[in-house]
């Protein structure tokens, strides 16, 4: 192995403070110190504590990223303190770095949050293995090494919160679930010995709190220091509730299932039915006004005049013999 | 330097509502010298959506897709960026998982296709920086853009997940402060204008189902796009630009504010820089109409 000097840089943090007893409103304090290339984000966090000011408010515990309460935020890019690198967050950032909450609407103290919303939304999804345990039973439950795979690594997760504070939905829609909590809802859902699928699904599948509102931004996928993917946990669950038939005949679910329609009779997409078959015939009256603005600059195609891939019969083969879901 | 030539993965949008980003599209590789053959056997990507009925059937299509670049023997292009991230997360998946790969091409087989993995795949913002060069776009500039300021709006899925995306880039793009577009603009002598929104999402995937979540995002971009000074914004994604572009009355509304702005796709900025006319880039599709020029 060979060993990298240690080097030094100076490096300016502005850092949030906030106390919600004190404070009417957070305001950043600045401070410039001498970081050496071996520290990572928390020995900062102590730094700032020991050295600049004893008030200075953070979480940690385990000092492994496995506890998962370090979370904050540097330039934005939440981070587990513990875990991440100066040196990468120079690289990334810069010398001028920012440090905030993962979340300064839940802000308590400087770093530390309430997050309340967080484990009541991880409640809500029933986060336990769902089964009928025979009160004396005779063997172990066995989950071979290929069905544990079925996981995911959903399993990983510490519950740190920072998928749940990147999603832009949770900031706008208090009733969404969020990342973390569709992905332990997988995680139970793949688990053999769970029994409680469809009680789940019923649960996630909701309009509103439920993962048909998420915007597929990937700020989950991003964000993840356990590379949990909630995103891709996200897509089984849709998968799911068509494979059990629970899937809600509704706008949500249409706009997904149009799409195999229309591929199948153009190839294309063809955005004016995909709209009509998710709307319905009224509800699609709604987008007139936006659609003859649309038409007045020659961004609608008539139905009559809709381009078809070449090769379509191809196509056509190919939707009839792979699909594997009926709605 | 050799004639660059892509297979040009057009995606739906660009042949429907955004008329204006084909047009564009083909007046700056003419400019630029770049051959674009168009995929004109590709289906839907499936934006996002397909997978969430019936994974194995979008994986299915999309290696579809990429079979016809292969087979011309040349690096597929697209131009929006969910196509992008569709087609890239097909290639990747099926790249590292040999038994998914079978079972995609024992359908394709059906067709006499095969999946192979020979091409690359990239969105046109880093086919002409990478592969062309923005200094050479520098070079050729006519119409330097330095009397506006413009908004980059980045588009989620050019950026993230950045493991897979910075797979076909050349240079590295923090996701949490990308410069590709920031970069262009520049090299288009334009001022790049800094702004919290610039890589967050336009809330598109949801406007049928959670209009609300996706008017406010939307809103959010063109707000912050407006406080911070910006005559017109640009964009890679025809998604995020329908968004951006149709929606502002939605937007203006959840967000309590008139946000209309005019908005770009980022081959009619190169377009304008390089001296295609307003009619060669489509200027006149815009619902946000073009008033700057
Ligand atoms: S992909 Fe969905 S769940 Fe993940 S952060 Fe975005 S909106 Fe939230
Ligand atoms: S999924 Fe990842 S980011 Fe989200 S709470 Fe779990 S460990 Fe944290
Ligand atoms: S920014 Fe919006 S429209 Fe563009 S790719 Fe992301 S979610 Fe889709
Ligand atoms: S202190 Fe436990 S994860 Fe960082």
């Amino acid at each position: 192995m060979s060993m990298q000097a240690i080097t030094t840089q100076q490096v300016t943090f502005n850092v949030f403070r906030f106390n919600s007893e004190t404070d009417y409103l957070p305001y950043y304090k600045q401070i410039t110190m001498e970081v050496t290339s071996e520290e990572v984000v928390l020995d900062i966090l102590d730094r700032i504590k020991w050295e600049h000011d004893g008030s200075f408010s953070y979480r940690r515990s385990c000092r492994h990223g496995i506890c998962g309460a370090c979370a904050v935020k540097v330039n934005g890019k939440g981070v587990l303190a513990c875990k991440e690198r100066m040196n990468d967050m120079i690289g990334l950032f810069g010398t001028e770095l920012t440090i905030d909450p993962v979340s300064s609407k839940h802000a308590i103290k400087d770093m530390v949050v309430d997050k309340k919303d967080f484990w009541d939304k991880h409640e809500a999804v029933e986060p336990y293995l769902i089964s009928e345990i025979e009160e004396h039973p005779e063997m172990e439950c066995y989950v071979t090494p290929m069905e544990s795979e079925a996981l995911l690594e959903s399993d990983l997760c510490i519950q740190c919160g920072l998928c749940h504070y990147a999603c832009p939905v949770i900031e706008i829609n208090d009733a969404f679930l969020g990342p973390a909590a569709f992905a332990k809802a997988f995680r139970f859902n793949a688990d053999v010995r769970d029994e409680g699928i469809d009680e789940r699904i019923g649960i996630v599948n909701q309009p509103g709190a439920g993962i048909w509102d998420c915007v597929k931004c990937f700020e989950c996928a991003e964000v993840c220091p356990k590379e949990v993917n909630p995103i891709e946990k996200i897509t089984k669950l849709h998968n799911q509730t068509f494979e059990r038939n629970d899937a809600i005949d509704n706008v949500a679910t249409r706009h997904a299932v149009g799409f195999a329609h229309s591929i199948k009779k153009h190839g294309l997409l063809d955005e004016g039915e995909l709209v009509r078959y998710s709307e319905g015939n009224i509800g699609v009256l709604k987008h007139v006004p936006v659609a003859i603005k649309m038409w007045k600059k020659g961004k609608i195609v008539m139905p009559w005049n809709m381009p078809k891939s070449d090769k379509l019969d191809e196509i056509k083969r190919l939707v009839k013999s792979s699909s594997t879901v009926k709605f | 330097m050799e004639k660059l030539q892509y297979a040009l993965f057009t995606g739906c949008t660009a042949k429907e509502s955004t008329p204006e980003q084909l047009m564009s599209t083909y007046a700056v590789a003419e400019k630029l010298g770049i051959e674009l053959v168009e995929l004109s056997e590709a289906s839907c990507c499936g934006a996002s959506h397909l997978q969430d009925y019936d994974d194995f059937l979008s994986l299915v299509l999309n290696a579809r897709n990429i079979c016809y670049a292969e087979s011309r023997g040349m690096t597929m292009v697209t131009i929006c960026n969910t196509c992008q991230l569709n087609t890239a997360m097909t290639k990747h998946r099926l790249d590292k998982d040999p038994a998914l790969k079978a079972r995609v091409n024992e359908k394709l087989a059906e067709v006499g296709l095969e999946y192979k993995g020979t091409s690359e795949i990239t969105h046109f913002l880093y086919a002409i920086i990478d592969d062309f060069g923005l200094d050479k776009i520098a070079e050729m500039v006519v119409k330097p853009l330095s009397q506006f300021n413009i908004a980059p709006f980045y588009g989620c899925h050019n950026i993230r997940p950045s493991e897979l995306q910075n797979e076909s880039h050349k240079k590295a793009e923090n996701p949490y402060n990308p410069t590709s577009l920031d970069d262009l603009i520049i090299a288009c002598g334009g001022v790049n204008v800094d702004y919290e929104e610039k890589n967050k999402c336009c809330g598109f995937h949801v406007e049928l189902q959670a209009p609300k979540t996706a008017s406010i995002l939307t809103g959010n971009a063109l707000m912050g796009a407006m406080d911070n000074n910006a005559d017109w914004m640009v964009t890679p994604c025809p998604l995020c630009h329908l968004k951006l572009d149709t929606q502002y009355e939605h937007a203006s509304h959840a967000v309590g504010r008139d946000v209309k702005m005019p908005v770009l796709h980022m081959q009619q900025m190169v377009g304008l820089a390089l001296g295609c006319t307003p009619d060669e880039l489509g200027l006149q599709h815009h619902v946000a109409e073009i008033d700057f020029l």
